[in-house]
């Protein structure tokens, strides 16, 4: 009975001796234990925390509210009616966001709403320290998403031969020859970061999170400006 | 020796008692902290957590003091004393070097298994009065091993003080030659594996194992009572370390022992427990079957065996 055990595993004496090596030698190392109340733990970029909402770029499309395995989005919008930039022009119409919330008792952190999201209005925080005493505050309403959009890292550097980002590479170019319109003044992109570029946020000295909140208030254009350039 | 000297001996002793164990106790935490990388043992107090034992008995004393109803309650009360004294009373009569020593008493060996073997008895008791079908099954798996492993103990030390030619432990420290080390040393690994089974410490913590069994015979003790079983196998430390340390590694001899003896002896005593904690952090606890197979089918003939050699070394050189 005892024969088979033995043979399996590496038991016996040298089994137990190789045990009692283990320990002395966890013993004599230093232990490296992540403190974690104590300090914080230094977390990959790419960590999934909590979910942020860039309010101004959410179209109100229920893109992601439909695609979430849990239903745990909530979103609230109304149309509102733009009048003619010209005259005798059309009115246009656009979505206006009342209510974006996320249930967090609910969310199985998937992260499939990011992944669909047309506009890049989610984003994953790596801030995971959000537990309440009251399940019900862990429906973060929209500006409580907000809030947690300065804490998004900024976005991985591109490799070093990629192409030029299609927003980026469409504002660059040459307006098209023949042509009688003249291309009008674009505000300035901003370009992301490539691997060996002099990174931005080293170079102010800001920190990524700083870096992060005043990209996302550079980039996106208001829903009002897109709507005047069209006409 | 008058009564003012028995008075000081017997409080020497007890100041022992309540020092030594909590000493050996503090140090488990300790070591088996650093011996898994755990850090939470080190976090209460300032250095190196050494306010966790103070925690640990203010604990103890703030839990309310609960005797279930349908229990025996003369003998559910008076378990955990029945535990605790045999190793005060044998630590009496164990020499810390030929003068410091409480009671030396002629045969101090064998008076120690026997004291010693008396603690069991407050477990069984402790099992028997709880009314409860888990302490009870706790209290008769801790009886069958204590008695299993008792026959390779006493083995083990007849043939040292067969060696000695002396039943007492000065007697028997005093004749310690080196050369014993090597001799006896199937002995002292009987002894030791002996001991901790008999203190029912991890490996052969299968009675009380407190992660499947609800803690065995101590199921239903709370506060106070509870710590005095857990002192008890501290204590049981102690004194087991001590006897280790006399039997086998010497007892005061060393350096400077005209003076020093007594603290080699601690120290020894020390080292031992150590080993003890050591084979708690580093081993898997052992099943029922195991236990017994171990104690009858590898102890007890190599306790004999061990008896045999010395008897025969000890016949062809007298
Ligand atoms: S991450 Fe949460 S909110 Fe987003 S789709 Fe998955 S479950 Fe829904
Ligand atoms: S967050 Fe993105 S997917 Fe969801 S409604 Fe807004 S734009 Fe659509």
């Amino acid at each position: 009975m005892s024969s088979p055990a033995r043979k399996s595993g590496g038991t016996g004496i040298p089994g137990i001796l190789k045990g009692l090596a283990t320990t002395a030698r966890t013993l004599a190392t230093p232990s490296h234990t992540a403190e974690y109340p104590d300090v914080a733990p230094s977390l990959p970029p790419r960590s999934r925390g909590v979910i942020a909402l860039l309010e101004e770029n959410c179209t109100s499309c229920m893109l992601c509210a439909r695609e979430c395995p849990d239903w745990c989005i909530y979103i609230d919008s109304h149309k509102e009616t733009i009048p003619a930039a010209t005259p005798g022009g059309r009115e246009r119409q656009r979505n206006v966001l009342d209510r974006f919330a996320i249930d967090f008792s609910l969310c199985m952190y998937c992260g499939i709403c990011i992944e669909v999201c047309p506009f890049d209005a989610l984003h994953w925080s790596p801030e995971f320290e959000y537990s309440e005493l009251d399940i019900r505050d862990l429906l973060h309403e929209k500006d409580r998403l907000g809030q947690w959009m300065p804490t998004v890292p900024p976005p991985p550097a591109l490799d070093e031969h990629s192409a030029e980002p299609a927003e980026v590479a469409a504002s660059q170019k040459p307006a098209r020859g023949g042509s009688r319109l003249v291309p009008r003044e674009r505000p300035a992109r901003v370009r992301p970061a490539r691997v060996g570029d002099e990174s931005p946020s080293g170079a102010t000295g800001a920190t990524p999170r700083e870096a992060a909140a005043a990209e996302a208030q550079a980039t996106p254009p208001t829903p009002d400006e897109a709507g005047g350039d069209q006409a | 020796m008058t009564a003012v000297e028995v008075v000081l001996r017997a409080v020497g002793v007890l100041a022992a008692f309540l020092v030594l164990p909590l000493l050996v106790g503090q140090a488990e935490h300790k070591v088996m902290a650093h011996m898994q990388g755990r850090l939470g043992p080190m976090y209460a107090g300032g250095f190196h957590g050494w306010a966790q034992l103070v925690a640990d008995g203010v604990k103890f004393v703030q839990k309310e003091d609960i005797t279930p109803a349908a229990a025996d309650r003369r003998v559910f009360r008076f378990a955990p004393a029945v535990a605790l004294v045999p190793y005060l009373v044998a630590l009496a009569v164990i020499p810390l070097s030929p003068s410091v020593v409480a009671a030396d008493v002629p045969a101090s060996a064998v008076f120690v298994l026997a004291v010693t073997a008396v603690g069991i008895l407050g477990t069984l008791m402790a099992g028997w009065a709880s009314a409860n079908k888990y302490s009870l099954l706790g209290g008769m798996r801790a009886a069958a091993q204590l008695l299993s492993y008792e026959l390779p103990m006493v083995l083990a030390v007849a043939s040292v003080c067969l060696a000695a030619g002396s039943l007492s432990l000065g007697g028997i420290a005093d004749a310690w030659r080196p050369a014993w080390l090597l001799w006896q040393l199937p002995g002292a690994v009987v002894f030791l594996v002996a001991a901790v089974a008999e203190l029912q410490r991890p490996p052969f913590d299968m009675p009380v194992a407190d992660s499947e069994i609800v803690f065995g015979a101590y199921t239903e003790y709370t506060g106070l009572r509870f710590a005095f079983f857990l002192l008890a196998e501290y204590a049981g430390i102690v004194v087991m370390s001590l006897l280790f340390a006399v039997l086998y590694l010497g007892g005061w001899h060393g350096l400077f022992s005209d003076q020093l003896g007594w603290l080699w002896t601690m120290l020894k005593g020390l080292v031992v427990a150590v080993v003890v904690i050591w084979l708690r952090v580093a081993w898997p606890r052992l099943r029922e079957d195991q236990l017994q197979r171990l104690a009858w089918l590898v102890l007890v003939p190599l306790a004999l065996a061990q008896l045999a050699i010395t008897g025969v070394w000890v016949v062809v050189t007298s």
